[in-house]
């Protein structure tokens, strides 16, 4: 799913719509394997077609090369990042960019938070859920049926 | 040592002659068995029948030697017990289990409970208590083995249990066998046991504080009162408890 765009030379979005993430500099990448899974990183330089140099120092993922199978392209682009930026530079850019309050505002970040939690839940927390979740279904459901009842 | 003569001494102490040889040399098989023999026995009349053959009878060492031996060599030393320095301990319980924490039944009549443990007893079995009045859940003794420990604690630190809740306190009592009478045949009457009062009365004296404790943590009484089970796509080696 993803177009190789280094060299920038074709108009993407013209002609390939369906791609709408591509690999470039300044992608930011969620790390999908290894002891940096789960953290996001920002692709600084390509160095073939399956590989890319990412760093990610406001997220603690050093400066590595890796293999685009074990990364997903997000939907956040850190826009006119040179290429082969330092880490303190590029440190600089995405806090300007605001890139982790941004991905960890996306809904993608927060699924994947909110299954973290519900895995960590304890018996007593699942029931106390299942308790909540019953008294909210009561509250919807008595407000749909009063506005079923106003349009019949 | 075995007793030998001299003569039969390789060196002065070291026998010549095995244990056993010197044992059938002597005829000691003639007197090994009157040592063994019950009180009751030895209390009673000497026997008027004595045999003639008997060394001490008669103590004629010739007729004792030419007495026909066994080729067995009774065992004349009284059997002791092996002496053991192992002590019957309390087993050790894993870490989750700590009073106050409230467990899931996983076997007996009470599975897919949760209740709240009290503490271990000597023999190792857990202590524990619904309350009853919350989910009909007595005090009572279970196997650590047969239990999900919760990360739900219950705080119990200022509660004491009685001491009189022991393992002797739920040994239940045997009822005397019918064996061979009509009413083992044919089933006892149908009586119903009466549940013991005192049981009720410790019951309710036991669970008082827990359940004022219990009452106090939100939804913690109705979340007792419920039954644990798995529902779809439920595993309970990925979940935490």
């Amino acid at each position: 799913m993803t177009a190789f765009n280094a060299t920038g030379l074709f108009d993407t979005d013209a002609r390939q719509g369906s791609f709408k993430r591509l690999v470039e500099v300044g992608r930011v990448v969620l790390i999908n394997t290894g002891v940096n899974a789960g953290k996001i990183a920002t692709i600084v330089d390509i160095v073939d077609h399956n590989r890319a140099i990412v760093d990610g120092p406001t997220t603690n993922v050093p400066r590595q090369i890796i293999a685009f199978k074990n990364v997903v392209l997000t939907d956040i682009v850190v826009k006119r990042l040179p290429r082969t930026i330092g880490s303190k530079a590029l440190a600089k850019f995405l806090e300007k960019e605001q890139v982790v309050e941004a991905w960890q505002k996306s809904a993608w970040a927060q699924k994947i938070e909110s299954r973290k939690r519900r895995a960590n839940m304890s018996d007593f927390d699942r029931f106390k859920l299942m308790r909540l979740k019953k008294q909210q279904r009561a509250i919807v459901d008595r407000q749909v049926a009063l506005i079923k009842k106003e349009r019949a | 040592m075995v007793k030998t003569d001299r003569k039969n001494q390789l060196a002065p102490g070291i026998s010549r002659l095995s244990r056993s040889k010197v044992f059938s040399k002597r005829g000691l098989y003639k007197i090994a068995k009157t040592a063994a023999q019950p009180k009751a026995a030895a209390s009673a009349p000497a026997p008027a029948k004595k045999s003639k053959k008997s060394p001490f009878a008669q103590n004629d060492l010739v007729d004792a030697l030419t007495y026909k031996k066994s080729i067995f060599v009774p065992a004349n030393v009284a059997a002791v017990p092996k002496a053991t320095r192992k002590t019957n301990r309390t087993p050790t319980i894993r870490k989750s289990l700590t009073p106050g924490t409230v467990l899931i039944l996983l076997a007996g009549r009470f599975r897919g409970k949760r209740v709240v443990l009290l503490k271990q007893l000597s023999s190792g079995l857990l202590l524990i208590t619904g309350p009853f009045k919350i989910n009909g859940v007595p005090l009572r003794r279970v196997n650590p083995a047969y239990v999900i420990a919760t990360s739900t604690k219950v705080d119990i630190s200022g509660v004491k249990v009685d001491e009189k809740f022991n393992d002797a306190y739920f040994k239940s009592e045997k009822e005397t066998k019918l064996k061979g009478t009509e009413e083992e045949f044919f089933g006892k009457n149908a009586q119903k046991k009466e549940h013991p009062a005192h049981r009720i009365a410790d019951q309710k004296e036991a669970d008082k504080e827990v359940a004022a404790i219990v009452a106090k943590v939100p939804y913690l009484a109705s979340y007792l009162a419920s039954t644990f089970s798995l529902s779809k796509s439920q595993a309970p080696h990925t979940l935490k408890f």
